[in-house]
């Protein structure tokens, strides 16, 4: 039997990043429903863990298993969203000649954004939630996803040139409130 | 600094991730090249709408509660059983990431026909760019060196030199020659050095020897059983210089 002492030290460990975890597992599944099913199973997982838990910034290591049960989820769910030959798509997309007005009148607005980052594959999307809204390093990031720090740089390189064309693409700039 | 150097780092750049070298390059370069700037300019841009306008999803009203009380019912009734089980799994994932860590790391080792200088300026490289060059930030040998300690099967010597102007950055695990060794990280002015050490096998005390590789110099000697390999942009002579402290420490 699990002792309760042990809960309430894992609580005040993990507790304080559940909206890093919520808005991560909000971003992956792409529904209020799912996230929050996802970060309680996210949570309950973590306690299993939390005896070898060792290190002492605790929101890499829940967002990791938030970051996996997403996986799980998806894979679940939406198989066709996880894509397998990222690593085949070398070649960044030309953004020169975007133009920075253009994209600004898209990038304005808050669905237009929304939805750019919503129709980045999920594997460059999680990178810019990490790095854009948590502010996360690349070492960070690196160990959530389990990858290596050269490639959290090539990802978000790769995702930025994607949101750049996608957010100054006429369709989106013209999307009304 | 060249476009092509500058489109590769211009990312960590701009995310603050690149050593304070590479950084004054990037900014030299963005002075110098209209086309890195505009680039960069168009990075920053669309940064800052990504930031000031996606939405950031707070959780519901509610969730907190329900995950206490669900974390709570766990505690009373989940035998011991599962927490093992837990253990066990977590050290497969990890074990399945370092394997898949260290694998690219041979790979890319092994592209250039195993030459291990080539190793060394590309680990070398490798440690300049994003947050990579210490594993164990300290200027403390004291507190470098008890790091390796379970790490590694071997104890490297460390020193710090810092009134002879080699100052002890840091420690850090790297993988050469196909074993983990330890790389011990100096600063000289803006200089990066890296230092890597692994025992001999065998091998009796040699000369310095040097080799210059992408435009670092390489120093090479083996010294009371310890291999050493010195990496690094600073001038040869200087770099000399920590050859004589090093072996000083044996």
């Amino acid at each position: 039997m699990r002792e309760k002492a042990e809960v309430t030290r894992f609580e005040e460990l993990a507790l304080p990043h559940m909206e890093a975890a919520y808005n991560l597992a909000r971003w992956l599944t792409g529904n209020n429903h799912d996230a929050e099913d996802v970060v309680q199973e996210s949570y309950l997982r973590a306690l299993k863990f939390f005896a070898s838990f060792r290190g002492e910034n605790g929101k890499p290591w829940l967002l990791t298993i938030v970051r996996n049960t997403c996986y799980t989820w998806l894979r679940r769910n939406r198989m066709n969203e996880i894509t397998t030959d990222l690593e085949e798509e070398v070649q960044l997309a030309d953004t020169t000649s975007v133009s920075p007005e253009a994209m600004l009148l898209a990038a304005a607005r808050t669905e237009s954004v929304q939805r750019a980052l919503e129709e980045l594959p999920v594997e460059f999307r999680e990178i810019v939630i990490l790095r854009e809204l948590e502010g996360l390093s690349y070492k960070e990031i690196a160990e959530i996803a389990a990858i290596p720090v050269g490639t959290v740089m090539s990802r978000l390189a790769r995702a930025r040139a994607r949101l750049q064309k996608l957010l100054s693409e006429p369709g989106l700039a013209e999307v009304r409130a | 600094m060249i476009c092509r150097e500058s489109q590769e780092l211009i990312h960590g750049y701009v995310d603050g991730e690149l050593d304070l070298v590479r950084n004054l390059e990037m900014e030299r370069h963005l002075h110098e090249c209209a086309a890195c700037a505009g680039t960069h300019e168009r990075i920053q841009r669309m940064r800052s709408a990504v930031t000031a306008n996606a939405p950031y999803f707070r959780p519901p009203a509610g969730l907190e509660h329900r995950l206490r009380t669900r974390l709570r019912a766990n505690a009373e009734t989940k035998p011991v059983a599962p927490r093992f089980l837990g253990r066990w799994q977590w050290t497969g994932i990890a074990a399945t990431i370092l394997i898949a860590v260290l694998s690219v790391t041979v790979m890319t080792s092994r592209r250039t026909g195993g030459e291990l200088a080539q190793e060394v300026a590309a680990s070398h490289v490798r440690s300049l760019m994003a947050a990579h060059l210490t594993d164990v930030p300290s200027s403390d040998r004291h507190t470098v060196k008890p790091w390796f300690n379970g790490k590694l099967d071997f104890s490297p010597p460390v020193g710090d030199f810092p009134d002879r102007g080699f100052a002890l950055v840091g420690g850090r695990l790297d993988y050469l020659a196909s074993r983990p060794v330890a790389a011990l990280v100096y600063q000289r002015r803006k200089h990066v050095i890296n230092l890597f050490v692994w025992p001999a096998s065998g091998q009796s005390d040699s000369a310095v020897q040097q080799s210059d590789h992408q435009g670092y110099h390489l120093l090479h000697w083996t010294k009371s059983g310890m291999t050493y390999w010195a990496a690094s942009d600073l001038n040869s002579a200087e770099l000399w210089e920590l050859v004589s402290l090093v072996n000083g420490l044996s």
